[in-house]
């Protein structure tokens, strides 16, 4: 590794910008990942443990059942939540970290 | 005739019973049909035009960065697509509107857990695959590790992965071709053998993406008009939809709840790991990262993937149940001896591909029957070429022959590819006659117990050393492959020990493979006090700093 590089390194490792924006991303990815488990293992424990409640009717003398809407949910819920990150991290934490990469080159 | 007809019926009711949640990614053995023209010159025509666009790929095909990576020019919407064709099996299109026919509410459970696993890749994965990568996701693992071990480690865990992938897809292609376009089995192990070398060979990345996006629009929009038509039979108004099934369903009410698909919560759960963290091991999947210019196109060819998924899933639901209802009103023509007790022509599977005649006529079925094929063409021209590059990248340039010429590269990744291509033919007619429900199953659980592992730890624990990652991934690789061995999908229905002799009691060996990698990398990790070890902990920082800003990742080469 070139003294030159390892400079240019010292300098972002040493920006306190830099370490607030790896915990900020850090701390949503986890987040995020923690909503798409909690959706998705509690809408399998919902079916292992609750059938019954599932198989309700949406309403009076209709055959949909409760499950449909939400499974479908479900689907929607992982769309939705993956364009949410995307959206920020492509947006906030790049503008972030260009500003980071800048600093480090003066 | 009748003891096969056993057999199928005995497959679908152990899919039914959800003995086995995985089999709906399995085709079962089916019956040969009349020859389909219609669908075979439709066939032709997309291997013709798919052809055509490899040979102008292979024009573009120089470097082993064009052949692995495309030369990394790929925008986030077209690699979107791709992934989404890569990922968008036949398997996953009969199976899951064959499993909604015949189950109802279950296809659904089914569908959600082959989704999830998007999320993971693009918050844990997408970008920091982008910034450290270059051609595999061993390039990753191994960034600021021992190369040989590391090297090894994986290259081992995406061949298995590819394997039981492979032998799956060809399977599976060898028992559609009977039922779709009414050939003999081995025709297609062949012909899908030969037009994927051809892809992969001459074309690289460039023609396999191409291929992928083609057979993703074709796919998407066959099954939006099918599934268009079947709301606006009812008005587009699924309550009308549904009680119109429930009405017809022989199952009657029981299709609106959930089945006997989950029995009990630990296999649900480790069947649920496998799908969700699984993907993220999935070495054809993650090739797909390393085609893009920067980590901002990588995290937008996930955001277009998981939505083209997830929209595919809603329009299999609703094929599922279009075929309830529409294909009960043609018994003739659909069900074997024009007896609905007697089953669908052809299988349980064929529930889409009959839907489409209900709909759209014979040309329709051509087209559906003619995209349902060139699907696995394009999944196994992907597989083949993350194959591939285990061995010419991860064994022979950074094991065997450290530092040689990206010719000399290239030249071993073609020679591969045609290995490959043989050998996916002689596994496809070897396993014939076996059951290969298992394969794609074992394929995730290896994916979520060796691959994760490893590339989750070096990429974000900085304790994490060269001993730790292989040893964990190691021990995840061969206990997922042992708990398989001992469950009654393999144990009972392959080795055909007697009905209640499998040892493991589960239907996915996930959730303890996967716990005992990552344990295992934890442990071994905090107890080695090598120097080695103690370079690989300083090396985190910088790591840290490409992983996150993206400085230094490789770009894309000038075309």
């Amino acid at each position: 590794m070139s003294q030159l590089h390892s400079e240019h390194y010292e300098r972002i490792r040493s920006n306190p910008r830099f370490q607030s924006l790896v915990a900020k991303r850090n701390g949503y990815a986890f987040i995020m990942t923690a909503l798409m488990m909690f959706a998705y293992y509690g809408y399998i424990l919902l079916i292992a443990f609750d059938k019954e409640g599932l198989a309700v009717k949406l309403g009076e003398g209709m055959v949909t059942s409760v499950g449909i809407p939400l499974g479908l949910g479900v689907i929607v819920f992982t769309i939705i939540i993956t364009a949410i990150y995307v959206k920020r991290a492509n947006t906030e934490f790049d503008a972030e970290a260009a500003e980071i990469l800048k600093e480090a080159q003066k | 005739m009748i003891s096969r007809k056993h057999i199928l019926g005995g497959l679908f009711a152990l899919l039914a019973a959800g003995a086995a949640l995985a089999a709906g990614a399995d085709l079962g053995e089916t019956q040969k049909q009349a020859t389909n023209w219609t669908a075979i010159v439709m066939f032709a025509i997309f291997v013709g035009a798919t052809l055509f666009i490899t040979k102008w790929a292979a024009g573009k095909t120089k470097s082993a960065a064009d052949f692995y990576t495309a030369g990394g020019g790929i925008t986030g919407f077209q690699n979107g697509l791709a992934i989404a064709g890569d990922y968008m099996s036949a398997a996953s299109f009969l199976g899951i509107s064959g499993l909604v026919f015949a189950n109802g509410f279950d296809g659904l459970i089914f569908s959600i857990g082959w989704l999830v696993g998007w999320p993971v890749i693009t918050f844990l994965m997408a970008e920091r695959l982008r910034n450290l990568g270059k051609f595999t996701f061993a390039d990753v693992a191994s960034y600021r590790f021992s190369q040989t071990p590391v090297r090894t480690f994986a290259a081992t865990g995406s061949l298995v992965v590819v394997a039981f992938y492979m032998i799956a897809q060809m399977v599976g292609a060898g028992q559609l071709i009977k039922v779709l376009f009414g050939l003999e089995y081995i025709y297609a192990v062949i012909m899908v053998g030969i037009i994927m070398m051809a892809y992969v060979l001459f074309g690289g990345m460039t023609a396999t993406t191409w291929v992928q996006i083609i057979k993703a629009v074709m796919l998407l929009c066959g099954a939006t008009f099918m599934a268009l038509a079947v709301l606006f039979q009812f008005g587009f108004n699924p309550e009308a939809l549904f009680a119109k099934a429930v009405e017809v369903h022989a199952k009657k009410d029981a299709i609106m709840a959930p089945g006997a698909l989950i029995k009990d919560p630990i296999s649900a759960i480790s069947v649920g790991m496998a799908l969700m963290f699984g993907t993220a091991g999935l070495p054809h999947i993650l090739m797909r990262f390393f085609t893009v210019p920067n980590a901002k196109e990588a995290r937008k060819s996930v955001a277009w993937a998981t939505t083209w998924i997830g929209y595919f899933y809603i329009l299999t639901f609703i094929i599922g149940f279009g075929a309830i209802v529409n294909l009960v009103q043609n018994p003739g023509e659909f069900y074997v001896g024009g007896e609905i007790a007697k089953g669908l022509k052809g299988g349980g599977n064929m529930a889409a591909v009959h839907l489409a005649k209900a709909v759209g006529g014979d040309l329709f079925l051509g087209f559906i029957s003619a995209v349902a094929f060139a699907t696995i063409l394009a999944v196994v021209a992907g597989l083949t070429l993350s194959g591939a590059s285990a061995v010419s990248h991860d064994l022979y340039a950074s094991v065997f022959r450290k530092g040689c010429s990206s010719e000399d590269e290239l030249r071993v990744s073609k020679i591969t590819t045609l290995a490959l291509g043989v050998l996916a033919v002689v596994l496809g007619i070897a396993f014939e006659k076996e059951n290969v429900a298992y394969m794609v199953m074992l394929a995730f659980a290896i994916a979520c117990s060796a691959n994760f592992p490893v590339l989750f730890m070096s990429v974000l624990w900085k304790n994490c050393t060269t001993k730790g990652a292989v040893t964990g991934g190691f021990v995840g690789l061969f206990m997922s492959v042992i708990l398989t061995v001992g469950s009654a999908n393999v144990w009972e229905a392959v080795l055909h020990n007697p009905k209640g002799s499998a040892w493991f009691p589960y239907n996915s060996p996930a959730i303890f493979s996967m716990s005992a990698a990552f344990f295992t990398i934890w442990l071994v990790s905090i107890l080695d006090n090598s120097a080695q070890a103690k370079k690989e902990r300083e090396l985190y920082a910088d790591q840290l700093i490409r992983s996150e800003t993206g400085i230094g990742a490789s770009t894309a080469s000038a075309h």
